[in-house]
């Protein structure tokens, strides 16, 4: 019961919320929670550290960007044709990477992101160093103008929201399940008969479009494209999102992604004060509050709850 | 297509390489070795090179120290640095996934590259070479402190390649990061020699930003930007592989070096695809099956 009055409190609030706060700021944090959420069904549901998740967040932006730019393709499309850009490379990445666990998989991973930064860095249609600027927000599918902020919030709010379903989906789902199961013991998931390598390339496949998916958003946000989205720095914020709030929980990633949106915002005016506390939340969550905020809540309550 | 290459070329950047690759296979070792024997991928490493550098314009600049001096004092300052850094975030979740001790060294590096920027500014400080001049080879002119940086960490690579591999307190610092219970019942103490195993990697990496000062300029971002290649040195040579890392840090120094005459624009992507190569190929790294297996 507290549940539905808890969704319906907070779907008001999102459709309310444009009215009281800055759009761009609104939009920013829905794309990072779908970032977020992509990151989190890896590492919380299947227990991969990819370590360099941007490669698929800015690769997209950039595909968007570009396809918006240079052809008469709607907003829609290229959102779909960014996603499944993303799934390619995904795939493409999890074959290279699937079969090493760990911390091999994370350093794999991060070393795969900065080819891929060069590449871009070196593409003639990315602009290199300045970016892809001027990404026009094209009318959704081909009638509905969005070029507003305002109206972009409602597309972009209702993508998020089919984006968390499909991740609470794919996690409960038996696929969910196996993933689980090869996160906590891998060899007994071989021993029944599943090849956890193709569940894991699955499972890399999906992350990696929902990010790309993510970062297709972003570039009509901002109505730009740059190299940060690809670097390590964005690898790693998403990490400290995904974290923060709350590992292998579906409300994690939201609150994450907002805490760390409205932080880096608030902080945008101490300059290098800005990494300085971000660093040092993040190291206070690793040695302290591993559970994240989400986790931190749910035991407060169960104890709370246990205690009456 | 290749009538551009003449001898000078081709010989100059080869000597480039090897250089570059002396500080690659320093880094790589140091990485190894705190990954081969503590399992943590010190993220922070980069960072800790930076350190090692400012605390050698900081010598200088503030104290006088010249660099002959810095090359013994920044290691063993750095080093300490490294030591209380593994007893206050490393040693607290030693015992969880692995995982997270990389992600504890990343959070100290964005604290650490945080602090020196606000300190320092982020652009880059010039370091005066101590040893200036050079000797005409006939088809480059070599620097005397290019020299010296390539015979020095030759030497330094051996030495701890010795170390860890044939003294006795480097099989004490092996036994203690394997089988850490029984080592420990012989009456050695293993959380020192845990500490020792960090500082020890950590001196490495201040050791080569001490040799790097004067060569590149000492600046904030320089150890992330020097992390991304070794990141891929260490998956290519093998992890915690220490002969793999020596070996791959300067060979792939030379193929940088290379493709720089016969394909400039691929020098930086060069690495990354040997990268992918070596895991479709050689997926447990080039120098690993010297090692035992575990």
């Amino acid at each position: 019961m507290t549940r539905y009055v808890l969704f319906a409190a907070l779907g008001i609030a999102a459709l309310a919320a444009p009215f009281q706060v800055y759009p761009i700021l609104l939009m920013t944090i829905l794309c990072f929670v779908v970032f977020a959420a992509s990151f989190n069904l890896l590492l919380g549901f299947a227990g991969l550290l990819c370590f360099g998740h941007a490669m698929f967040f800015g690769t997209a932006a950039y595909i968007a960007g570009w396809l918006l730019k240079n052809t008469a393709i709607t907003i829609e499309l290229a959102f779909l044709a960014a996603t499944l850009a993303m799934a390619v490379l995904g795939y493409l990445v999890g074959l290279i990477s699937a079969r090493r666990g760990g911390i091999q998989f994370a350093m794999i991973t991060f070393a795969i992101a900065q080819f891929i930064y060069f590449l871009l860095l070196r593409a003639p249609f990315t602009g290199g160093e300045d970016g892809m600027q001027g990404i026009p927000r094209s009318a959704l599918f081909g009638v509905i103008n969005v070029s507003s902020s305002f109206t972009l919030y409602y597309l972009i709010l209702a993508i998020t929201v089919l984006a968390i379903a499909a991740v609470y989906r794919i996690v409960h789902s038996p696929f969910g399940e196996v993933l689980r199961a090869i996160r906590d013991n891998e060899a007994r998931v071989d021993s029944l008969g599943f090849n956890p390598v193709q569940f894991k390339i699955l499972a890399i496949t999906l992350s990696a479009g929902l990010a790309g998916l993510a970062g297709a958003m972003k570039a009509t946000v901002f109505q730009i494209a740059t190299l940060h989205d690809v670097s390590w720095h964005v690898s790693g914020t998403i990490i400290f999102m995904t974290l923060l709030g709350g590992l292998g929980t579906l409300a994690g990633p939201v609150v994450g992604a907002a805490l760390v949106v409205v932080l880096h915002d608030y902080l945008a005016h101490f300059g290098e004060w800005a990494l300085i506390i971000q660093g040092s939340v993040f190291l206070a969550v690793i040695l302290f509050m591993r559970q994240g905020i989400v986790g931190a809540a749910k035991a407060l309550y169960r104890r709370v709850v246990v205690r009456s | 297509m290749f009538d551009h290459i003449t001898i000078q070329l081709l010989m100059g950047q080869l000597l480039i390489g090897l250089i570059n690759g002396s500080f690659y296979a320093m880094l790589a070792l140091g990485l190894a070795i705190i990954f081969g024997l503590m399992h943590v991928v010190n993220f922070a490493h980069g960072a800790l090179y930076m350190l090692g550098a400012f605390v050698a314009l900081i010598l200088l600049n503030s104290f006088g120290v010249p660099y002959w001096g810095a090359l013994m004092i920044a290691p063993i300052v750095v080093g300490a640095f490294g030591i209380v850094m593994e007893r206050l975030i490393l040693k607290p979740i030693q015992e969880l996934d692995h995982l997270y001790s990389l992600l504890a060294t990343f959070a100290a590096v964005l604290i650490i590259e945080g602090l020196m920027r606000l300190q320092f500014g982020a652009s880059g400080l010039p370091y005066r070479s101590p040893l200036p001049g050079g000797v005409n080879l006939g088809f480059m002119f070599l620097p005397w402190y290019r020299a010296w940086v390539l015979v020095f960490s030759l030497i330094v690579c051996v030495a701890v390649w010795y170390l860890i591999e044939k003294t006795k307190l480097g099989a004490y610092l092996r036994a203690a990061n394997e089988r850490s219970e029984i080592v420990e019942s012989f009456g050695i103490n293993v959380p020192l020699m845990k500490s020792l195993t960090y500082g020890l990697g950590v001196a490495l990496a201040a050791l080569g930003g001490v040799l790097a000062a004067p060569i590149y300029q000492v600046s904030p971002s320089m150890g992330s930007n020097l992390m991304i290649v070794i990141f891929a040195v260490v998956v290519i040579g093998g992890m915690g592989s220490i002969i793999g890392a020596i070996l791959t840090g300067y060979l792939i120094g030379i193929v940088e070096g290379l493709t720089k005459v016969f394909y400039p624009e691929g020098s930086h992507l060069a690495i990354f695809v040997i990268m992918i190569l070596a895991l479709i190929l050689r997926p447990q790294g080039l120098f690993s099956a010297a090692e035992k297996s575990r």
